[in-house]
C-alpha cells in the first residue's frame, strides 16, 4: 500500500516529528535498554516509512510532492508548508538512513547519559529532516536553529578532549552565519511586501517576484544568505569549525555532521541562493567558484599532511564539499547534477569512514595515521570495506564518487575548462592522500602491540552493508538516482543559466 | 476628560493604591504571627494585584484617551505595559515566598513596597503630561532604593540601596533640569501641548534654540535611560542587581523598564506625533532618534560585551538586561506602528524569560547559597527540571527559534526593516551580530550546568520551593510561545498604536 495515503497525506510530518517523539520517550525511559529500543522504533520507522514512499515519488512530475500546508502565522503570511522535490528527497532518505545506521552502531558503546544521548541524535533529526522539507522561510529557519541546539550538546558532552571549546566554536560559528540570514530574510519580506502589499514567508510567493528585486540587491541579499550556507557547507575559507568540531565529536556524530549536515549549505544554495536571488547568484558565481576550488585544494593539501585520521578525513570533506559548491555554480545541469548526487556520496562514504575510524579507534584507542600498519592481515574485514570506502572517497570508476565527480568537472568544463582543469587536480590529490594513508595504515609491516584485535562484529558489518550497497550501485547503475533530481534542477537553474 | 469621569479610568491604579495601605495599615495595627504572616500578606498583596489586573482587562473604553487634564494618557500600548508591570509584580510576590534573602520580620513592608512600586508603574507607563512622568518615576525610584537595600545579610544589599540612590538622584535630578528648559522653550508642560509647541515655534529655526532643545532632550534621556539601564546611564544596574534580594532583582530588570520604554515611546510620539504613524515623515524628531540609535547600538554591544566576563549569574543577567535595553531601543527607532508593535511583543517575553532566568538563580541561591557560576556545575544532573528550565530562558534570552524570544527579536528587527533606510538595516545587523555574541555568555552558563561536572559534594539543589515552581512553570510558555505565537502577534496588532 502508498505509504503516503496509509499517513493519510501527513508523511512528511510524520517523518520529521516521530523521531523527535521517540527522543522524548527515549529521555523520559527507564532503562538505557528501553531507551535503545526507543532510538531504533524512533529512527527505523520512519526510514521504512521513507523507504516504502521510494515508489510513490513521482521524479517526473515538476514542483514539491506530498505538499502539506497549514497556516501558522497568518497576519505574517507564515504557515506550516511542508513538502519535497527531487533536490530534497534523496537527501531526506540519507539523512533517515545516516540517523538509522548511526544508532544501531552507538547502541551499547555510550556509557555516560546514554538516555540523552539517543534523545539527542533523535531531536537533530527532526531538525535536519526539517530543514530539507521547509518551504516556508520562516519554518526553514527555526529548523536550521534548531539543528544547533542538540549538536551543540553531541559535540560537547560526549566529545573528545577539546570537545567543549569545539562545540562551542560549532555554535558560534553557524549562528554568525545564520544571524546575517535573517536580516536578509526580513529584507527580502519586506520587499514581498513592498511589492504585493501583504505578507509572506512562502518560498514559492518569493520566488514568483524575484525579478521585481533590484540586481545590486539581490547581490547583497544572496551574499547575506550565501555566508551562512557558506560556513556549513563549509566553503573555504569559512571551514575553520569544521576539523575541530568533525575531530572532537563522537563517532556518530561526526557521520551526522559530515554526512548530512554539511549538506544543509549545500542544499540551501540549490534551494534558496539560486532561485530567489538568480541575479545575485549570477554575479557572485566567480567569487563562488573560487571558493569552491579553494576548498577542492587547500582541502587536500592539508588532508595530506594530517597524522590524525580523523583529522584527515575531516579535511577531505572541505575538499569533497568544494565538488558540490562547485558544481552548482557551474550552472550547468550537469554540474548541478553531480553536486546533488556528489552530496548523497559524500555523506555515504565519508560517513562510512568515520565509523571506520571510530571503530578502530575504539579498539585501539589510538588514531595517528602511523600508529597501525598491517591492519589488512589483522583485520581483513575492516581492510576490506575501508579500501572500498577509500576508493569511492577517490572516485574510482564503478564506484559512486566518480559519477559525482565525473559530473561536476564535465559541467566545470562546459562553464569554464580552467575550472575542470583546476578541479581536475584534486581529484588526483585525493589519490594522493587516501592512497598513502591506506599504505600506512593497512600494509606494511604490522605493529607489534596491534595483534589480536577483532575484527568487524557481525552489528558493525551490518550497519556497512546498506552503506556499500549504495555506493556499488550508485556507482554502477547512477540512471535512475540521477533522473530523481533533473527536473527540479532544471526548475532551479532557470534563473541563472547562461 | 475631567477628574470624575476620569476616575472609572484608573480603578487598577485605584486599587493599587488600596492594597499598599492596607498592607502596611494592617502590618501597624495587627501585627500578625506565624502563618497569617508568612501567607496572608501575600496573599493580600497577591489579591490587590488580581484585582487590578481585572479592572485593567476590564476597563471602558474611552473615545478621548488624555484623563485628568491630560496628566494621564491611556491606549492600546500603556494598557499593555500596565498588565506587564503588575503581572512582573505578582511573579516578584511569588518568588518572594520564603526566600532567604528576605527578612522575615520585614516581609509585609517588602509587599506593601512591592504594590506600590506597581503603582509608580502603572502611572509611569500612561503619564502624558512631564510632571506626572516625574511623580511616576520618584514612586519607582524611591521603593525601588528601599526594596534594593532589603537583605539585611552582610552588606551588599545595603550597599546596592545607596548606589541606588546617589544615581537615581542624579539621573533624575537632570531630567528634571531638562524639563524645566522644555518648559522653557516651548512654554508647555504636558506632552501634546509640547507636540504642538514643537510644530509651530519659532525656536527650532535659530541655532542657539535648536541646541538648547537637543541639551533638553539629552538630559530627559539621562533620567529615561536611568529607567531602562541603557549605557551611559547603566553604572548602577551590576551592583544593584548583585545586591538587591532576588525576588526584587528580577522584577527590577521587567517592571521598571518596561514602564520606562513606555514614557520613552510617548515622550517621542507626544512631542513628535508622526514617529507614531509615518516615521519617516518626522524629520524634525531625527535627532531625537539619532540618539536613541546610537543609545541602542552603544547599549546592545556594551551589555553583551561586559556579560561575557562576569562569573556571577546575577550580573551576567544584569548586563544581559542591558544589552536587552538595547534590543528594545531598536523597536522604539522604528516607530510607526510595527516599533511600538515589536516593543510589545518583546517586554512580553522578556517579562517571561527573564523573571524564569532570574527564579532559576533564586532557587539555585536557596540551597547553595551564591550566585557563583561555579554552583552551577553539573545542575544538569542534579536538577535535571530546573536546568532544563534555564536552558530555555538562556536560549531564549540568546534568542534561538524555537523559543519566544526568537519571536520578540523577530519582532524588533523586522520592525527596523520594514522602517526601510540603510541606517535602520545597519542598526538591525548590529542587532543579529550582538545576539551572536550573547550566545557565548549565555552557553558559557549552559556548559557549566550540563558539560562540567561538580567539584566535590554540591549541596543537593530543591526543587520544593516557590521559585524552582516559578521556574519551571514559566518555562512552559516560553517554549510555547515560540511554537505558537499568535498570542504575541496579537500583542503586536493590539499595542502598536499610541496616542
Amino acid at each position: 500500500m502508498d505509504a503516503v495515503v496509509l499517513t493519510g497525506g501527513r508523511l512528511l510530518t510524520l517523518l520529521v516529528f516521530m523521531p523527535s517523539v521517540a527522543g522524548a520517550l527515549c529521555a523520559l525511559s527507564r532503562s538505557s535498554r528501553a531507551a535503545a529500543v526507543w532510538a531504533l522504533l524512533g529512527s527505523g520507522v520512519p526510514l521504512i516509512l521513507g523507504a516504502a514512499a521510494v515508489c510513490g515519488f513521482d521524479a517526473s512530475a515538476a514542483g514539491f510532492q506530498w505538499v502539506e500546508r497549514v497556516d501558522w502565522i497568518p497576519s505574517l503570511g507564515i504557515s506550516y508548508h511542508m513538502g519535497v522535490d527531487g533536490v530534497s528527497w534523496p537527501l531526506v532518505l540519507l539523512t533517515l538512513l545516516l540517523t538509522f545506521l548511526s544508532l544501531v552502531y552507538s547502541i551499547g558503546r555510550i556509557q555516560n547519559a546514554t538516555r540523552l544521548y539517543y534523545a539527542s541524535f533523535l531531536w537533530l533529526e527532526t531538525g535536519l529532516m526539517g530543514v530539507f522539507c521547509a518551504l516556508d522561510m520562516i519554518l526553514f529557519f527555526v529548523f536550521w536553529e534548531w539543528v544547533l541546539i542538540p549538536m551543540y550538546f553531541i559535540i560537547g558532552y560526549w566529545g573528545g578532549a577539546r570537545r567543549i571549546y569545539a562545540a562551542l566554536k560549532f555554535f558560534l560559528y553557524t549562528m554568525l552565519g545564520s544571524a546575517f540570514m535573517l536580516v536578509a530574510l526580513l529584507v527580502t519580506a519586506h520587499l514581498y511586501h513592498q511589492a504585493t502589499g501583504a505578507w509572506s514567508f512562502d518560498w514559492a510567493d518569493w520566488v514568483a517576484i524575484r525579478d521585481t528585486i533590484d540586481p545590486n540587491l539581490q547581490l547583497w541579499l544572496f551574499s547575506a544568505f550565501a555566508f551562512s550556507f557558506a560556513i556549513k557547507v563549509p566553503a573555504w575559507p569559512f571551514h575553520t569549525w569544521l576539523p575541530d568540531a568533525h575531530t572532537e565529536a563522537p563517532t556518530a556524530g561526526s557521520v551526522i555532521l559530515a554526512g548530512v549536515l554539511l549538506k544543509m549549505g549545500a542544499y540551501g544554495f540549490l534551494r534558496f541562493g539560486l532561485p530567489l536571488f538568480p541575479e545575485g547568484a549570477v554575479q557572485a558565481a566567480p567569487v563562488m567558484v573560487g571558493l569552491g576550488l579553494a576548498g577542492i585544494l587547500l582541502g587536500a593539501a592539508a588532508s595530506y599532511v594530517q597524522t590524525d585520521l580523523k583529522k584527515l578525513v575531516a579535511y577531505s570533506s572541505v575538499s569533497h564539499m568544494g565538488f558540490v559548491v562547485l558544481g552548482i555554480f557551474s550552472f550547468t545541469l550537469e554540474g548541478a547534477a553531480g553536486a546533488t548526487i556528489q552530496m548523497v556520496n559524500h555523506g555515504l562514504s565519508t560517513g562510512a569512514l568515520f565509523l571506520m575510524v571510530g571503530i578502530i579507534y575504539e579498539r585501539t584507542h589510538k588514531r595517528g595515521v602511523t600508529d597501525f600498519g598491517g591492519l589488512a592481515k589483522t583485520m581483513p574485514l575492516y581492510a576490506t570495506v575501508s579500501v572500498i570506502l577509500v576508493l569511492s572517497s577517490v572516485g574510482l570508476p564503478g564506484l559512486n564518487g566518480f559519477v559525482g565527480e565525473f559530473l561536476v568537472i564535465a559541467g566545470a568544463m562546459k562553464a569554464r575548462p580552467l575550472y575542470a582543469f583546476v578541479s581536475a587536480l584534486g581529484v588526483i590529490l585525493a589519490a594522493v592522500y587516501l592512497l598513502s594513508m591506506v599504505r600506512k595504515v593497512f600494509w606494511g609491516e604490522a605493529n607489534a602491540n596491534l595483534h589480536g584485535l577483532s575484527d568487524l562484529t557481525w552489528r558493525e558489518t551490518a550497519v556497512f552493508l546498506p552503506l556499500l550497497l549504495f555506493i556499488v550501485v550508485i556507482g554502477v547503475y547512477p540512471a535512475p538516482f540521477l533522473e530523481v533530481s533533473e527536473g527540479a534542477l532544471k526548475a532551479i537553474l532557470e534563473g541563472v543559466a547562461p | 476628560m475631567p477628574t470624575l469621569e476620569s476616575l472609572p479610568h484608573v480603578l487598577p491604579e485605584v486599587a493599587l493604591a488600596v492594597t499598599a495601605a492596607a498592607l502596611f495599615v494592617l502590618e501597624a495595627l495587627w501585627q500578625p504571627r506565624g502563618r497569617a504572616r508568612r501567607v496572608g500578606f501575600p496573599l493580600l498583596a497577591l489579591g490587590g494585584l488580581l484585582a487590578a489586573l481585572l479592572f485593567l482587562v476590564a476597563s471602558p473604553s474611552s473615545a478621548e484617551p488624555r484623563f485628568f487634564g491630560g496628566l494621564l494618557t491611556q491606549d492600546p500600548f500603556s494598557t499593555f505595559v500596565r498588565g506587564v508591570a503588575i503581572v512582573a509584580t505578582a511573579l516578584a510576590v511569588g518568588l518572594a515566598l520564603g526566600s532567604p534573602s528576605l527578612p522575615s520580620n520585614r516581609r509585609v513592608e517588602y509587599h506593601g513596597l512591592l504594590v506600590l512600586l506597581a503603582l509608580g508603574m502603572c502611572l509611569l507607563s500612561s503619564a502624558g503630561h512631564l510632571l506626572m512622568i516625574y511623580v511616576a518615576i520618584e514612586i519607582v525610584s524611591l521603593t525601588s532604593y528601599l526594596l534594593a537595600g532589603f537583605d539585611d545579610r552582610g552588606g551588599r544589599s545595603a550597599e546596592a540601596g545607596l548606589k541606588y540612590v546617589l544615581f537615581g538622584g542624579v539621573a533624575s535630578g537632570v531630567m528634571l533640569f531638562g524639563f524645566s528648559l522644555l518648559f522653557g522653550l516651548f512654554g508647555d508642560l504636558s506632552l501634546s501641548g509640547l507636540g504642538q509647541a514643537l510644530a509651530h515655534s519659532t525656536t527650532l529655526s535659530t541655532g542657539a534654540g535648536r541646541w538648547a532643545t537637543l541639551l533638553a532632550l539629552v538630559f530627559v534621556l539621562a533620567g529615561l535611560g536611568f529607567k531602562i539601564a541603557a549605557v551611559p546611564f547603566h553604572m548602577w544596574c551590576p551592583d544593584v542587581y548583585e545586591g538587591a534580594p532576588t525576588p526584587f532583582t528580577a522584577l527590577l530588570s521587567v517592571g521598571p523598564k518596561a514602564a520606562g520604554f513606555a514614557v520613552l515611546l510617548r515622550f517621542g510620539t507626544g512631542l513628535w506625533p508622526e514617529l507614531a504613524t509615518d516615521a519617516a515623515a518626522a524629520t524634525s524628531a531625527l535627532p531625537w532618534l539619532l540618539l536613541l540609535g546610537v543609545m541602542s547600538t552603544v547599549t546592545m554591544t556594551v551589555g553583551n560585551l561586559a556579560a561575557i566576563w562576569q562569573d556571577n549569574l546575577k550580573r551576567l543577567l544584569a548586563y544581559s538586561s542591558i544589552a536587552h535595553a538595547g534590543y528594545m531601543l531598536m523597536g522604539v527607532v522604528a516607530g510607526g506602528r510595527e516599533g511600538p508593535g515589536a516593543v510589545a511583543v518583546y517586554l512580553a517575553v522578556y517579562l517571561i524569560m527573564n523573571i524564569g532566568a532570574f527564579a532559576v538563580v533564586s532557587a539555585v541561591d536557596r540551597s547553595a547559597h551564591s550566585e557563583d557560576i561555579g554552583v552551577y556545575h553539573g545542575l544538569g544532573r542534579r536538577a535535571p527540571l530546573l536546568a532544563l528550565a534555564m536552558a530555555v530562558f538562556l536560549l531564549s534570552l540568546t534568542g534561538l527559534p524555537p523559543t519566544a524570544g526568537f519571536v520578540g527579536k523577530l519582532y524588533l528587527f523586522a520592525s527596523l526593516i520594514h522602517h526601510g533606510g540603510f541606517w535602520y538595516v545597519l542598526l538591525a545587523v548590529v542587532g543579529v551580530l550582538n545576539s551572536v555574541v550573547s550566545l557565548y555568555f549565555y552557553a558559557r552558563v549552559l556548559r557549566a550546568m550540563f558539560l562540567e561536572s561538580a567539584a566535590g559534594e554540591p549541596a543537593p539543589v530543591s526543587l520544593a520551593n516557590s521559585a524552582a515552581a516559578l521556574a519551571v512553570v514559566l518555562a512552559v510558555p516560553t517554549l510555547a510561545l515560540g511554537i505558537f505565537w499568535q498570542p504575541l502577534a496579537a500583542i503586536a496588532n493590539f499595542s502598536g498604536s499610541l496616542f
